[in-house]
């Protein structure tokens, strides 16, 4: 028997057990989880994905394929954000061939079906997987972000004076958030002068001083002169020993001192009351 | 998907305006869209100078965990570029205004690519993912 | 094609770009631009970018040259209100402008033609 016969054959007897599959299929994937959805509803959710199966095994066409992978990876995603693990989730999938297995046992006759059955389960099974990973990755990255995002306040230091501090290490993804907030800022305070702190990052090589230049050059082109604070002293030697040239841009020691400067560009005097 | 034809000063800026479109209706940062767009803008404007104008495509992608990204074509029947490692070194110019067009454009965007053989014309493809 | 009005203020020429740029708009304005230095002895050029979406190589490169030709007529040109996604974009391209002066905005622009800070 060819596997697509096999697979109509299967269809067919799906379609007859409906209740009886997508009841038990439910109770399987209820109990994994532990509890935490009722069977009742898992049974809404694995109701649609079991028509769509019996479609893909009935028609064979593409259709009916292509919407289940969309709804298996739409399902994984759910899974990913809602906290479940790789297992559970793919145990959403991998519980109907435990369910359908269990009424087939009796009927020797459904064997060869059975196997092609199983086989395309685990297919679904894996994709469940890979989608979840996915998913996961995501949703790291875009915590990643939320904390760069925190972990990036501007200070407005005087009337006309921001700054930003770089903390950690310098990629071009931190860099672009630096820079988006810089240059808002400027525009939102009108401020003239920037001082970029970067006592807070570890090392400073070609690739993070090519990161503090790209910094530099974009806040000067909304007119905003820029001090760089928080050289420390290893950072001065790498730096020269790199040889790397911040040209024309102010780099001093500390915050103080840019601010002092800044001051000065600003044409202002601090003077003792 | 959108073809665009290039044949003109209006046509780059009609590029530019579906790009912008497609880049906004499809969850790419503000800073991402203009980027985009810039890119778009470099590249259409060597497919009219220096490809004999050509045509440009917007298309609407999918990646494997489900972001969605723009990505744009720009073919020309042109006379091709003889050497492409050079030309997308910065600084290499061919004539006014080229330039930083291709290495600039790189940088802007997540992939590009870029097939060319004197005598069969250019075709470049860059995508950029929404975040 | 469009052209860029240029309106002149005391002894300085206003621009204010609100259109999407083409090619040869930029480079009739930088002729239109010669042409008034010429004719009225303007000593400073502010162009405003607020409304600027987009610029890229071949327009930033115009802006420096505008910013050169000006300066062949003694006179000072400011870009002002460029807009942040504009100005993360032109740093990218390895563009900085670095013939003009910018500013955030016309006010701030006038102060720097007239020589405060």
């Amino acid at each position: 028997m060819d596997v697509d016969t096999s697979k109509g054959r299967m269809a067919a007897y799906l379609r007859d057990h409906h209740d009886k599959v997508v009841g038990r299929w439910s109770e399987l994937v209820a109990a994994g989880v532990r509890g935490r959805t009722s069977p009742d509803e898992m049974r809404r959710e694995l109701d649609d994905l079991f028509s769509l199966i019996v479609r893909m095994l009935s028609d064979a066409d593409d259709h009916a394929a292509g919407e289940l992978r969309a709804a298996l990876d739409e399902l994984s995603r759910t899974r990913a954000r809602d906290g479940y693990t790789p297992s559970e989730t793919a145990l959403n999938v991998f519980s109907l061939k435990e369910a359908v297995y269990e009424l087939v046992a009796d009927a020797a006759e459904m064997v060869p079906e059975y196997l092609v059955f199983s086989r395309m389960v685990d297919d679904l099974g894996l994709r469940t997987f890979e989608t979840y990973s996915a998913a996961r990755e995501q949703i790291i990255s875009d915590q990643a972000t939320t904390m760069l995002e925190l972990s990036t306040p501007v200070v407005r230091l005087w009337d006309g004076i921001i700054a930003v501090p770089f903390v950690g290490t310098l990629d071009s993804v931190r860099t672009q958030l630096v820079m988006e907030k810089l240059l808002d800022s400027l525009v939102a305070t009108g401020a003239g002068h920037a001082v970029i702190d970067i006592t807070g990052v570890p090392t400073v090589d070609t690739e993070v001083a090519q990161h503090l230049l790209k910094t530099v050059s974009a806040a000067r082109l909304l007119g905003a002169e820029c001090t760089i604070s928080g050289i420390r002293p290893q950072v001065a030697q790498t730096i020269v020993s790199l040889g790397i040239e911040f040209g024309d841009i102010a780099t001093k020691a500390t915050l103080a001192d840019a601010l002092s400067l800044a001051l000065q560009q600003a044409g202002l005097k601090v003077v003792r009351a | 998907m959108d073809e665009l034809r290039i044949r003109s000063g209006d046509d780059v800026v009609r590029v530019r305006q579906q790009v912008r479109m497609a880049a906004a209706d499809n969850g790419l940062s503000l800073v991402d869209q203009t980027k985009l767009v810039t890119a778009a803008s470099e590249l259409a404007r060597n497919t009219l100078v220096h490809g004999g104008g050509g045509a440009a495509r917007v298309e609407i992608v999918k990646s494997a965990n489900g972001r969605t990204g723009v990505k744009l074509s720009f073919t020309d029947e042109g006379p091709g570029i003889d050497d492409i490692d050079l030309a997308l070194t910065d600084g290499w110019s061919t004539g006014a205004g080229l330039g930083l067009g291709l290495s600039g454009a790189r940088r802007l965007v997540d992939e590009f690519e870029l097939i060319s053989k004197p005598g069969t014309g250019t075709s470049v493809v860059v995508v950029k993912w929404s975040r | 094609m469009e052209r860029v009005p240029i309106l002149k203020i005391g002894r300085t020429l206003f621009v204010s770009i609100q259109i999407d740029l083409q090619d040869d708009t930029v480079m009739r304005l930088q002729e239109d631009l010669a042409d008034e230095l010429a004719a009225t002895g303007a000593r400073g050029v502010i162009i405003d970018i607020t409304g600027v979406e987009i610029v890229d190589s071949f327009i930033g490169r115009m802006l420096t040259t505008i910013g050169s030709v000006s300066r062949l007529f003694d006179a000072e040109t400011v870009i002002v209100g460029m807009r942040p996604a504009v100005a993360i974009t032109l740093t990218e391209l390895g563009l900085t402008l670095s013939g003009v002066r910018t500013a955030l905005n016309a006010e701030k622009g006038l102060e720097i033609l007239n020589g405060r800070p």
